[in-house]
Parts: C-alpha cells; sequence; structure tokens
C-alpha cells in the first residue's frame, strides 16, 4: 500500500468518524450525569436538517453549526422534561425522541430536499491542503477540528474541575449529592442539555462534512453505534477517540477493500458491516471479565431522581 | 315554435337508441380505482423512489383524479414490516397495490393469496400469482450507453460501478455497462462496490472517495441517490451519471448523462385495466424501445463521437441490432460463457450470477 492511498484512507477515516464522535461525546456527559438518552439519532437528524437548511438559506456554515447545535439542545429539552421534572421512564421517551427526531426531520427537510450545498471544508491555505504528506493534518473540516478540541475540553471538564466532579457525583450517587445541597435536577438537564447539542453537530457533519445533500433518514442509523461507542469507551473521554477512530476505521477500510478487490474479497461485506458490533460485545466481554472495571458505568445511569424531601 | 323537427328528432333517436350503450359495460368497468403504492424509501430520494411516485402522479393526471384514488406509504423496511402494510392496504379496501421494489415479494406473494379479490404488482419481481403481476424495465439497456461513454471517455480505464446488493439485475447492470466500456476499451476494468443497502448516503459518498482514490475515474451507480455523483463533482474526476432521475442539479460539471425510469406508461396501463374490468396477471419488461428507460440529456462536455457512439447504440437497442449481452463472453474466472454469434435471451437473463472478465468484484 502506497503512501498516498494510507493518506487517503486516513483523510477519509477521519471524516467518517468525527459525527461519531461528536455525537457520543455529547452522550457520554449525559450518561456521566446518571441520564440514559437514547435519542441520540433522533437529535442527530434534527440537527443535520437544521444544519442543511441554514447553511442553504445564509451560505454561511458557521451559522449552520451553531443552528444544528442550538436545534439539538432544543429537542433535548423535550426529553429532559419529561424523563427529569416528569419522572417519565428514560428508555422510552429516549426511543420517542428518535422516532419524533426522524419524523420532524423528514416534515421540516421536504422543501430542502433536492438542493445541493458546498461541502465545508478545511480553511487552511491550498499549499498544506494540497501537499502529499502534510495534507493528512490541515486537509479536514473544521468539524473535526472541533471535535478533537471537544474530547480534551470533556476530559479536562470531568476530571479536572469542580463543576465536573459536581456531575460526576450526580450521576454516581444522586441522594448523596442532593443532600449536600447540589440540585441533581439541574445538574441533569444542564448535561442532557449539552448531549442534545452535540449530537445536533455530528448530525451536521453529514450534510457538511460527509455528503453535501439533505434527504430523510440521511444519518442512516449511526446515531446508534454512537451510543454503543460510549458504552465500548468505558465513559471515558480518551478512550472515545480511540473508539471512535477505530469504528471509523472498520467503515472505510470495509468501502476501500472492496475497491481495492483481490485478497481482501475474502472478508464477506457482511462482516465487515457487523464488525462495530462485534468490537462492542467483545469490549463489553472484556469488561465484565476484569473487576476492576465493572464499576465503569455510572451507578445511577437510567434510574430516575426523584427528591425525598 | 317547433318542438320537434326532423334533425331533432334524429337527435333524439339516436340519443334514446345509444342509451343501452351506456349501461352495459359498467357490470365490468368500476367508477373508481383506490390504488396504493408502497415504496421502500421516500419520494425525495431524487432517484428510483421519485421516479415511481412520478410516475404515479402522472397516471392520476391521465386518467383523472375523479377515476383514481392513491395513497403511498413510504419507508416500509423488507420482511415482517412491509407484510402488515400490504395486508391493511388490502384489508382498507384498495384495488390494486404497488410494491416499488424486490424485497417485497415474499410478503406480497403471501398476502396476495390472502386477498384474491385484489390486484399486487410486484416491481422488478420475477414469481407472478393469479392476482400477482411483475413490472420492471431493461435499465441494463441503459447501462449499455453509459458503459459505451465511459469506455471512450474513461483516460485511467477503470471505471466504478457502486451496487446495492449483488441481486440479478444489479449484476446484469454491471455486465451490460462493462461489455459496453470494452468494445472501445478492450482493457477496460471496473470496480463494484457493495453498499449492502439501497439508501446510506453517506457510505455511497465513502465508497466513491475509497474508488477515486484507487484510480476510478468514471463512476456510475446503482443505489437511490446523488451521493457518489457529488464526490466525483468535488474530486474533478471526469464524471457520473444519474440513476433513476436527471442529477445535474447536484453535479452540473460531473453529470454525464442519466438513466431516468418512466413509469407512467404502465402504471397507466395496470390502472387502467382495473377500471375496464380487464385485469390480467402478466409480467411486463419494456425498456428503451418502450419507453420506460429514457437516456436523459448529454453533458456538453462530452466530444461529439462519444455522443454519436452513445446514440448509436441507443438506437441500435430500439431497432434491435445491438443487444447488450452478445458474445463470446468469458467471465472473469476465465470460463467462456456466451459462445461467438449468442446472446444471452430474456429467459437465461434472470439465472446470470458470473461477471463478465475484466469486473473485479
Amino acid at each position: 500500500m502506497n503512501i498516498d492511498l494510507t493518506i487517503a484512507i486516513i483523510i477519509t477515516m477521519v471524516g467518517a468518524s468525527t459525527p461519531l464522535l461528536l455525537a457520543a461525546l455529547g452522550e457520554l456527559v449525559v450518561e456521566k450525569s446518571g441520564v440514559l438518552n437514547l435519542g441520540v439519532e433522533g437529535m442527530m437528524l434534527t440537527g443535520a436538517v437544521v444544519g442543511f437548511a441554514v447553511t442553504y438559506t445564509t451560505g454561511n456554515p458557521w451559522l449552520g453549526i451553531l443552528a444544528a447545535g442550538f436545534a439539538g439542545a432544543c429537542v433535548s429539552m423535550i426529553f429532559a422534561f419529561l424523563t427529569l421534572s416528569l419522572f417519565a421512564n428514560q428508555v422510552a421517551t429516549g426511543l420517542a425522541l428518535t422516532i419524533f427526531g426522524a419524523g420532524f426531520s423528514a416534515l421540516f427537510g421536504q422543501a430542502f430536499t433536492g438542493k445541493p450545498i458546498k461541502l465545508f471544508k478545511s480553511i487552511f491555505p491550498d499549499y498544506l491542503t494540497d501537499h502529499p504528506i502534510l495534507r493528512v493534518f490541515f486537509d479536514h473540516s473544521p468539524l473535526v477540528y472541533f471535535s478533537l478540541f471537544m474530547v480534551f475540553a470533556v476530559s479536562y471538564f470531568l476530571h479536572k474541575t469542580r463543576a465536573g466532579l459536581v456531575l460526576r457525583a450526580v450521576g454516581e450517587n444522586d441522594h448523596s449529592a442532593h443532600s449536600i445541597g447540589y440540585s441533581v435536577i439541574k445538574v441533569r438537564y444542564g448535561a442532557v442539555g449539552f448531549g442534545g447539542m452535540m449530537a445536533g453537530i455530528g448530525g451536521a457533519c453529514f450534510p457538511l462534512l460527509l455528503t453535501p445533500q439533505w434527504v430523510e433518514g440521511l444519518t442512516g442509523g449511526r446515531g446508534w453505534i454512537a451510543l454503543a461507542l460510549v458504552v465500548f469507551s468505558a465513559w471515558k473521554p480518551t478512550r472515545l477517540l480511540a473508539g471512535a477512530y477505530l469504528f471509523g476505521l472498520i467503515a472505510t477500510m470495509e468501502v476501500y477493500a472492496k475497491a481495492a478487490g483481490g485478497g481482501f474479497r475474502i472478508i464477506p461485506s457482511e462482516l465487515w458491516a457487523s464488525l462495530p458490533y462485534l468490537a462492542t460485545i467483545l469490549v463489553l466481554v472484556l469488561i465484565s471479565m476484569r473487576h476492576k472495571m465493572s464499576s465503569s458505568a455510572p451507578a445511577c445511569l437510567g434510574k430516575p431522581f426523584i427528591p425525598s424531601n | 315554435m317547433k318542438l320537434i323537427n326532423r334533425r331533432n328528432a334524429l337527435k333524439i333517436g339516436g340519443a334514446a337508441a345509444a342509451l343501452p350503450l351506456i349501461g352495459i359495460p359498467a357490470f365490468a368497468q368500476k367508477e373508481k380505482v383506490r390504488a396504493a403504492f408502497v415504496l421502500i424509501g421516500t419520494p425525495d430520494d431524487n432517484g428510483w423512489n421519485y421516479g415511481h411516485d412520478l410516475g404515479r402522479i402522472e397516471m392520476i393526471e391521465a386518467l383523472g383524479a375523479d377515476r383514481v384514488e392513491t395513497t403511498v406509504v413510504t419507508n416500509v423496511a423488507y420482511g415482517p414490516d412491509s407484510e402488515r402494510v400490504f395486508r391493511e392496504l388490502a384489508q382498507q379496501g384498495y384495488d390494486i397495490i404497488f410494491g416499488a421494489s424486490f424485497g417485497y415479494g415474499d410478503a406480497m406473494l403471501k398476502v396476495a393469496k390472502q386477498f384474491p379479490d385484489v390486484k399486487f404488482e410486484w416491481a422488478t419481481g420475477y414469481k407472478t400469482a393469479s392476482n400477482l403481476s411483475t413490472y420492471n424495465a431493461r435499465f441494463h439497456e441503459g447501462r449499455s450507453v453509459l458503459g459505451t461513454i465511459s469506455g471512450m471517455m474513461s483516460e485511467t480505464g477503470i471505471g466504478a460501478y457502486i451496487g446495492s446488493f449483488p441481486i440479478p439485475e444489479v449484476v446484469m447492470g454491471i455486465n451490460a455497462f462493462h461489455l459496453a466500456a470494452r468494445k472501445s476499451n478492450p482493457d477496460f476494468i471496473t470496480k463494484v462496490v457493495y453498499v449492502d443497502s439501497w439508501f446510506d448516503p453517506a457510505k455511497e459518498a465513502d465508497a466513491a472517495r475509497a474508488l477515486i482514490d484507487q484510480g476510478v475515474d468514471i463512476i456510475t451507480q446503482h443505489t437511490d441517490g446523488p451521493a457518489a455523483l457529488q464526490v466525483a463533482e468535488e474530486r474533478g474526476i471526469i464524471g457520473g451519471f444519474g440513476q433513476g432521475a436527471d442529477m445535474s442539479a447536484f453535479a452540473p460539471d460531473a453529470h454525464l448523462t442519466s438513466i431516468i425510469d418512466i413509469w407512467s406508461p404502465y402504471y397507466i396501463k395496470a390502472v387502467k385495466s382495473v377500471l375496464d374490468g380487464n385485469w390480467k396477471e402478466g409480467t411486463s419488461w419494456e425498456g428503451i424501445a418502450g419507453g420506460e428507460v429514457v437516456i436523459g440529456p448529454y453533458n456538453k462536455k462530452i466530444p461529439a463521437d462519444v455522443v454519436a457512439a452513445a446514440e448509436a447504440v441507443r438506437l441500435g437497442i430500439i431497432d434491435g441490432s445491438y443487444h447488450p449481452f452478445t458474445g463470446p463472453i468469458t467471465d472473469n474466472k476465465g470460463t467462456l460463457r456466451v459462445e461467438e454469434g449468442d446472446i444471452i435471451d430474456d429467459g437465461e437473463f434472470w439465472a446470470v450470477d458470473w461477471y463478465a472478465e475484466g469486473v473485479e468484484a
């Protein structure tokens, strides 16, 4: 395999991984606060259609990304209100949010189908993005650099700041956090809103980074892979980065291997397609085999918090 | 005032004589037909489903909204989901139900048995029943035209075919494309990538990137959207083709031409036969000659001699002088499949499970 092709594969792989990474990072923070939001796919679709619509209308992808994040946060508030204020079942509400997002995006997007936009490409000068070697660092959309920045921002927030400690405390033991005076509900509202924003921006990656169009169901079920990734990463942002790029690499290698032909075709395409899920199961097995790691899931994940007084 | 003169008398008499004629055929005819359409995607995919929905709309225009009432069910998945949808439509009293995808077959055959009075129509299907017809189009004829253009225009000599699933009509589309390309470039290679989906735009786009990164400079696809074409435009390769509908809005430079599916002639015929009370089980398989497969406008950047060659193939298919599968054809494992002078006829078509020499699949 030559160097040009290797670099081309890396660039495609990074693109394919970025929406997964953004959405999964948001969900990681949500789950760290003790809430399980299965509506990632719905929030991504909402972000995708709003991001497309605003970019198409204004011609400005930055505004499109902002609007996508805002729209994702808005729909996540429906989930937050139902589960945190009304104590609805989180699993059922999350699934409902996915169905809502799919329907809303289809309806809202009807006016925008069949209309092309431009991809949101690298903003570095041509001599860097066209350089045969250096393009591996520079030929990426700004969304890619944003996602990498967010990995370290989230990691720093969770482990190095007081607010991050409070959020983790709320997820590990909500009643203790409540008894020493922290508002469990407010912290969780904030986390769910952040998760919605990140899923919305992850959704906007589809029209801006991967395929510059809007069609119903554009995200193709990748919200579910993002959910699997959070488990895969054992709720650690840096491991999430590795996991997202591994999932992206598997998906990318599938198409590159098929296009290359030859020996690569020995692996049936169904196996390629199922590899991310098989990898998740494998990691779950490994985690449960190691007792030290078995407590990595937030203790209060998915449990509604009803204040005792 | 003359109430009745001779001319009026003739008119009245004529009308009276014609009166019984109005009543008699009404026993077999229907006043209004209710037709349902089941789609695998949505009409706004700009491709396959769009073509079927356009056919439905033109059918209503042709027959009149007072004679036909339609409903469209979108995003119906294969398997139990589709069976439920077909059963519900039959129970709701639809007279004729169109299932516009290959994968609906098992469900339609099952439901058709339970509702013998309802007519079922299976697009691209291969089995019929007393109340189940199949209809299809000879898309592979259009692929011959695209292959002719690709063989002459490709500089690397490597074309790509992004497929959905390896079902007979996709395999034969690949073979038709490749055989036509080899007529002008005997070393032409066609790389095939299956994306295992009729609709996953992000994966189609990545497949196109993977192919272009590995030397492909012309792409055709048998999936339902313009994703691959947009990558062709972005990367500035020689080009690609619209599938199902004209997609030049998405890729003004890369869009060389398109295969457009025209379903309205068949939909008009099928619904009209229900109106007239003479619907019969059958299989319909029209192509370029029957107007179901249309080649869209050619991009201005295609040289005149290439357009002339493409048109020669198109006209040759219409008058029968060009057959997409004319021997000798050797498969990509070295076996001679079609003897010199022979062709693959309609009966043999569906059994082909091999690729022609030079196809990398």
